[in-house]
Order: structure tokens, then sequence, then C-alpha cells
């Protein structure tokens, strides 16, 4: 049962990997290292199925929770193109900023 | 089971750093670094080590890849054709690595009972510790109490190693500052 759901997984991990390496733009990467780390979360549960200690669940969901934190400082450089900068605030190389600023 | 999920890992693992090595987008680069560190977690929550495999997710999958773009927000996106011919560095590669793997050829197997580690000291911790430190887990009192000067010198140098960085990365945005106020004073 185990074997069957982590055999399942391991082929997912196999085609979120190619779509990581081909991937034509950037958002097919990064859709593939997402859901690359939601199979590493899905793996290390039924390892820990598997291994007989189910309190492997607690560090599968801490793993989530980084997976989450990259994939919102990339999407946050693609839409701002820096990582320093929040929503509504423009670039710094603009001139108007500066003149608002000062 | 699990021998076939450690090779199927590490399959995984040879591949994704044969693909960092040939592609030139560095984004596509940093992801698959992402990729590669939660794999070698993976391998380490296979192999028993939970606290390893969960500083390599944090550190190798969280942290560096954030640090990777935010120093990608400051250069470029595609790396150079190299001018050299990489013919060198592969020659020196492979030497490297028929070293290490002659290396582990003299090493104790993963998990032997018998090999020196188990024999000589680990005995020693498992039956004292108790009665020594009385902190019932054994990882934690070699690191915090008989380790305890050595685990003091990692945390300086990762002190002095943070604030090397605030300095570095805070005087960087002390001269953007400067000079946007110089631009502004000229205009």
């Amino acid at each position: 049962m185990f074997a069957a759901a982590a055999i399942a997984i391991i082929i997912t991990m196999v085609l979120a990997l190619i779509r990581g390496f081909i991937g034509p733009t950037l958002y097919d990467r990064i859709l593939a290292v997402n859901m690359f780390g939601t199979q590493t979360v899905l793996v290390i549960a039924i390892l820990g199925f598997m291994m007989g200690r189910p309190d492997f669940l607690d560090i599968a969901l801490v793993y989530a929770l980084i997976n989450f934190v990259g994939v919102i400082a990339l999407l946050k450089y693609f839409k701002y193109g820096s990582l320093s900068i929040g929503p509504g605030e423009e670039r710094n190389t603009e001139k108007s900023s500066h003149m608002d600023k000062s | 089971m699990e021998a076939w999920i450690d090779i199927i890992i590490l399959f995984f693992m040879a591949v994704t750093v044969f693909a960092i090595a040939r592609l030139r987008n560095l984004l596509a680069v940093v992801m698959l670094g992402g990729i590669y560190s939660l794999l070698a977690a993976s391998i380490f929550v296979v192999m028993d080590a939970v606290d390893v495999a969960f500083t390599e997710a944090s550190v190798g999958a969280g942290i560096s890849t954030i640090l990777f773009i935010g120093t990608l927000a400051l250069t470029t996106r595609i790396e150079k054709k190299p001018a050299h011919t990489p013919l060198l560095p592969l020659i020196v590669v492979c030497i490297t690595g028929a070293v290490l793997i002659f290396g582990t050829l003299d090493a104790a197997v993963y998990g032997d009972p018998q090999s020196p580690a188990m024999q000589d000291v680990a005995p020693y911790y498992l039956e004292n510790t108790k009665k020594h430190t009385g902190i019932p887990n054994v990882v934690t009192a070699v690191l915090a109490s008989y380790r305890g000067y050595d685990t003091l010198g990692e945390v300086t140098v990762i002190f002095t190693a943070g604030i090397g960085v605030i300095l570095l990365l805070g005087s960087w945005r002390r001269g953007i500052s400067a000079s946007t106020r110089r631009k502004e004073e000229e205009e």
C-alpha cells in the first residue's frame, strides 16, 4: 500500500524534474520547484509510515512551510525585480520616486 | 524498499547536478539547486538523521535560494560562456572524485555496530550521560555539555559571519542612498 503510494509519488517527481529541466518559461520552472517541494513533503510522510515513525509528519509540515517561503520569494522577485520592495512601491531607479521621497 | 528509495533519490540528485552544470539560465540553476537540497534532505530523512535533514532543507532550499535570488536581482540572470575550455577542470574534478571514492573504501559501513566510533566512545556516552549531565537526550548532551566549548566556538564563528554580512549589506544600502542623495543635489 505505502510502496504503491511511494512509486506513484516518485513518478510525479520524475515528471516535475523533467519540467524543471526543459521548462521553456520560468513559470514552468517555478511550478516544478513548488511541486517538487510538495512531493518531498509527501515522500517524507510516506517514509515515516513505512519506517514505523509517524512523527515524521511534523517535519513534513515544516518542509511545506519552507517551500512556501521560497516560492513567495521567487514570485516577489518576478513581480518587483527585487526582494526589498513591497507592494505599492516603485523601483528606486525611477526619478519620480526620488522626488517624492525628498 | 528503502535501498531502492536511496538509489532513486541519488539518481535524481546526479541528474539534477548535470542539469545545473549544463544550464546557462541562472534562475533555473537556483531553482534546481533548491530541488537538489530537497533531495539531499530526503536522503538524510531516509538515513534517520532528521535534524540534519531539517537544517539542509531550511538552509539549502529556503535561505540560500532566497539569497541567490537576491544576488540575481543585483546582477544578471544569464551566465556568460566561459572563455577557457572546461577540460582541465573536468580532469581535476574526476581525480578528486576518484580520491574521495578511494577514501570511502576504508570508511566504516553505514550503520555498522562494529565500527570504531560505535565501539569506543558511544557506549561511554550512552552509559554516563544521565549520570554526568542529567539530560535525557544523548545527542543534545554531547553537543551542549561534553562539547560545550566546541559549540561555543561554532556559535562565535556564526556570530562573526553574521556581523560581517550585516556590515557588507548595510554599507551597500548606505552607498545607494548616498549616491541617490548626490544625484538629487545635482538636480
